[in-house]
C-alpha cells in the first residue's frame, strides 16, 4: 500500500468529453501504469468547471495546477515531468490573452476571479460518482440539520429569510411556494425538480446535474421534509444522457447510506426519488405540461389556477423547483439565511448561474453575485468580443427574454431591473452577439424556434406566432411593407394578453426588445431594403470593386451565370441574376468582392 | 447512519483523503532534479509514501521540486509543518524516512544531525 500523493483530475463534463477528456484520461491511466505511479497517483473523473472554451481541462493537486486543452499525446509529458519529477509543464498552463503571461493556478484566472461559486463549488473538484467525496466535503450536513434539529416550519422560515428566488426564469420566492405547498391538507404531497432546461445557449442545470447531483438530491430532500413530502421526481430531458447516469448512481448510493428512503437520520422522514426522462419538447419546462408529461400524457398546460401547490401531480399538493433552487438550498441552511442574504442585491439574493455563450472569448458556466455588470461578466469573465469585433447586444432570458444593446451593459444584474428593461432573468443563458449580427435575424430565430416548440392548445400562441415568424422572414428577405412593424407590435401585444401558459406569453419577448432598442434595423429592412449587418442573404447586395484583376475565377463559380466580363478586365455582376449565394467573395483570390 | 454525528464522524475520516486537494496541514517536499533523481530521490520518495501509508498519515501532502543548487547535499527533503519553519534535511536515504516522518513529522522534533538548512517562512 502506497499514501496517494497526487490528485489528477479530468474534467468529465458533457463540453470535455465532446473535447476528448476520455482519451485524456485513458491516457493518463496508461502512462500513469507505464511510469509505475498507480499506486501513489489518483485519477478523478469530475463535473464541469465551467471554463468550457479551453477544455479538456485538467487539475493536477496538490500543486492546484491547471492544464488548457489537454491532448491524449500531451499527457505522457505530464506524467514524466509533473508526476514524476514535479516540474510544471508551461506550454500547458492557461496564458491570460492580453499579457501573455501563464498562470498555473486556476483561481488566478480572469475568468474565475471574480466568480462567486456556490451552486457550482463543487462542480469540477469532486468525483460526482462518489458520494464519499461530496460528503467530505460537507455533503448531507444541511439535510441532517434539517430533519433532526429543526422542525419543517423552520426550514421554510430559513428559505423564506434568505430571499432565495427561483432560478428557473419567474423568480417567484423559493419559501413562499414551499409555504403554499406545505399549508395544503392531503394524505400525498410531491417535490419535483424541473431539469427540463430548453433554453438555446443554457446549460447550466446540465453542468450542475452532472458535476454535483447529491446537491440537488439534498435540495429536494429538504424541501420533501419542509412542505411534508416523501415522494419526489426529477424531470430531465433525455437529451442530457451524462446528467441521467449521474443522477441514477447518486440515488442509489444515498439510498445505500440511508441518506435518501425510509426513516432518514431516525427522524421518522422518508423520501424517495424517480427520474422521469423527457422528450425534450420546450413546452414540457412550464409546471403544468411537465406534470402532464410525468403522469404520461400529451406535455401540454393547463390554466392555473388551481396552482400546483393546491392541485399538482395527480391532482396532489406539489412543489416544482429549477434545478438551481435546489442546488442552492443545502448551503442556506448549513451557513443560514443570514449568510446567503449577504450575497447580490436588495431584492435579489445569492448569485446566479449564467451560460456564455455566441461570439464570446471564453464560452463557458460562470456564477457571479446578483447585482453584477453585464459589462463584468461579458468583458472581465467573458473575456470580450471574439475576433476584436464590436459588441452589439446579448441576449437573455432565452426565448422569453430579449436583447440588451451596449447602452445597458452597465445595468446591474437582478431579476427586477432585467424585466425593466425588457428582457429576464430567465434561466440564465446570455447569447453574446456582435457587428455581425443582424437583431432582425435574431429574432426571427428566437421566433421560430418559439413558433416550433408551441404546443398548439392555445389559438394566440399558435396562430400568432406563426403569422409573426411569416411577418420576420419576410422582412429579412426584402419583402417587408409598410405597417409591418406596428403590425408585429400589435400581435406581439394580443399574444402576451392572451397566451394560456409561460412560453406564448413571453415568445414575443425577443422580437419586441429588438425592437425597443434595434428599430432603425427593422426599418432599414423594409424601408430601404437594406440589412445594416450584412447577415440577411437575401438583402445581400455583391460588387465588385477595382480591385478586380478580371482573373474570371468567379464568373466560373458563379451558379447563375450572372457574372460576365473580358479577361484582365474588371467584372460586374448583374444583380437581377445573382441568387447571392457568395461562392463569387469566396472564389475571389483578391477579396475585389465585396458584400453590403 | 442515524445522527448528524454518525455523518459528521464519517466526514473526518474521508476529508483526510480529500487533503491533497487543500494547500494546508504538513508538507514532505523532495528534490526531484536531475541530481536528486541520480542520488536515489525517487527511491526516498517511494520510502516517504510507504511510511505514510504505514502509518496511515493520509493528510500529509508529498510535493517535488527541482535542484536548488545545493547539488552536493542531494538527496534533499524538506518538512514544512504549518507555523513552523521549513527545514531542509541533506543526504536523505531511503532508511532514513522513518526516523525523519516518525521525530519530526509527527511528533514535531527536528533531526538536528541530518539538517542543512532552515528557511523562515512568512
Amino acid at each position: 500500500m502506497q499514501h496517494i500523493r497526487a490528485h489528477v483530475l479530468i474534467c468529465g463534463g458533457t463540453g470535455c468529453k465532446s473535447a476528448g477528456s476520455k482519451e485524456v484520461q485513458l491516457a493518463f491511466s496508461r502512462a500513469i501504469e507505464a511510469k509505475g505511479l498507480s499506486d501513489e497517483v489518483m485519477v478523478v473523473e469530475t463535473g464541469c468547471h465551467g471554463f468550457c472554451e479551453h477544455g479538456p481541462l485538467v487539475i493536477v493537486y496538490p500543486e492546484g495546477t491547471f492544464y488548457c486543452q489537454v491532448k491524449a499525446e500531451d499527457v505522457e509529458e505530464i506524467v514524466e515531468s509533473h508526476l514524476f519529477k514535479g516540474r510544471i509543464v508551461e506550454r500547458l498552463l492557461y496564458h491570460e490573452p492580453l499579457t501573455h503571461e501563464s498562470i498555473p493556478n486556476y483561481s488566478e484566472i480572469n475568468f474565475y476571479k471574480k466568480q462567486h461559486r456556490l451552486v457550482l463549488e463543487n462542480c469540477g473538484a469532486i468525483n460526482p460518482e462518489q458520494i464519499e467525496e461530496y460528503i467530505a466535503v460537507g455533503g448531507y450536513e444541511a439535510l441532517a440539520k434539517a430533519v433532526t434539529t429543526m422542525s419543517p416550519e423552520d426550514v421554510i422560515e430559513e428559505i423564506k429569510k434568505s430571499g432565495l428566488r427561483g432560478r428557473g426564469g419567474g423568480g417567484f420566492p423559493t419559501g413562499m411556494k414551499w409555504q403554499f405547498a406545505k399549508a395544503s391538507v392531503s394524505d400525498k404531497k410531491y417535490v419535483i425538480c424541473n431539469a427540463d432546461e430548453g433554453d438555446p445557449g443554457a446549460f447550466m442545470d446540465r453542468s450542475v446535474l452532472e458535476g454535483d447531483p447529491h446537491k440537488i438530491l439534498e435540495g429536494m430532500a429538504v424541501c420533501g421534509y419542509a412542505i411534508g413530502a416523501d415522494e419526489g421526481y426529477i424531470y430531465v430531458r433525455a437529451e442530457y444522457p451524462l446528467a441521467i447516469k449521474r443522477l441514477r448512481i447518486a440515488i442509489e448510493q444515498a439510498e445505500a447510506m440511508g441518506l435518501l428512503g425510509e426513516n432518514i437520520f431516525g427522524s421518522g422522514f422518508s423520501f424517495k426519488l424517480h427520474i422521469k426522462e423527457g422528450a425534450g419538447a420546450f413546452v414540457c419546462g412550464e409546471e403544468t405540461a411537465l406534470m402532464a408529461s410525468i403522469e404520461g400524457k400529451r406535455g401540454m398546460p393547463r390554466p392555473r389556477p388551481p396552482f400546483p401547490a393546491v392541485a399538482g401531480l395527480w391532482g396532489k399538493p406539489t412543489n416544482i423547483n429549477n434545478v438551481e433552487t435546489f442546488g442552492n438550498v443545502a448551503a442556506i441552511i448549513t451557513n443560514g439565511a443570514d449568510w446567503y442574504a449577504g450575497f447580490g442585491t436588495e431584492k435579489s439574493k445569492g448569485t446566479k448561474v449564467f451560460a456564455l455563450t455566441g461570439k464570446i472569448n471564453n464560452t463557458g458556466l460562470a456564477e457571479v453575485p446578483m447585482g453584477i455588470t453585464m459589462r463584468e461578466i461579458i468583458y472581465d469573465i467573458g473575456g470580450g468580443i471574439n475576433g476584436g469585433k464590436k459588441f452589439k447586444a446579448v441576449q437573455i432570458g432565452g426565448p422569453s427574454g430579449g436583447c440588451l444593446p451596449e447602452s445597458m451593459l452597465d445595468l446591474s444584474i437582478d431579476y427586477d431591473s432585467l424585466t425593466a428593461a425588457g428582457a429576464m432573468m430567465g434561466s440564465g443563458g446570455l447569447v453574446v452577439m456582435d457587428e455581425d449580427t443582424c437583431m432582425v435575424d435574431v429574432a426571427k430565430f428566437f421566433l421560430n424556434f418559439t413558433q416550433s416548440e408551441s404546443c398548439g392548445k392555445c389559438t394566440p400562441c399558435r396562430e400568432g406566432t406563426k403569422r409573426m415568424l411569416e411577418v420576420l422572414t419576410r422582412i429579412t428577405e426584402g419583402q417587408g411593407r409598410e405597417g409591418d412593424i406596428e403590425l408585429l407590435e400589435e400581435l406581439a401585444r394580443n399574444i402576451k394578453e392572451t397566451a394560456l401558459c409561460g412560453l406564448g406569453q413571453t415568445a414575443p419577448n425577443p422580437v419586441l426588445s429588438t425592437l425597443k432598442y434595434f428599430r432603425h434595423e427593422y426599418e432599414a429592412h423594409i424601408k430601404e431594403k437594406r440589412c445594416p449587418a450584412g447577415a440577411c442573404e437575401k438583402l445581400a447586395n455583391y460588387e465588385i470593386t477595382d480591385a478586380c484583376k478580371g482573373c474570371g475565377l468567379c464568373a466560373r463559380q458563379c451558379p447563375v451565370n450572372a457574372i460576365s466580363g473580358e479577361v484582365k478586365k474588371k467584372h460586374v455582376i448583374d444583380v437581377t441574376k445573382c441568387i447571392k449565394c457568395g461562392a463569387c467573395m469566396a472564389a475571389c483570390p483578391f477579396k475585389a468582392i465585396t458584400k453590403g | 447512519m442515524k445522527t448528524l454525528e454518525d455523518l459528521k464522524a464519517l466526514r473526518e475520516k474521508l476529508k483526510a483523503d480529500m487533503k491533497v486537494r487543500q494547500n494546508d496541514g504538513t508538507k514532505i517536499i523532495i528534490g526531484m532534479g536531475t541530481c536528486g533523481i541520480a542520488a536515489g530521490a525517487r527511491e526516498v520518495m517511494s520510502a516517504v509514501l510507504n511510511e505514510l501509508a504505514v502509518r496511515k498519515l493520509n493528510d500529509v501532502q508529498v510535493q517535488q521540486t527541482g535542484c536548488i543548487g545545493m547539488c552536493e547535499k542531494e538527496v534533499l527533503v524538506d518538512i514544512v509543518r504549518p507555523g513552523e519553519p521549513r527545514i531542509t534535511y541533506g543526504k536523505v536515504k531511503p532508511e532514513d524516512v522513518k526516523k525523519i516522518i516518525a521525530e519530526h513529522v509527527v511528533n514535531g522534533r527536528i533531526v538536528e544531525e541530518m539538517v542543512v538548512g532552515k528557511i523562515m517562512q512568512d
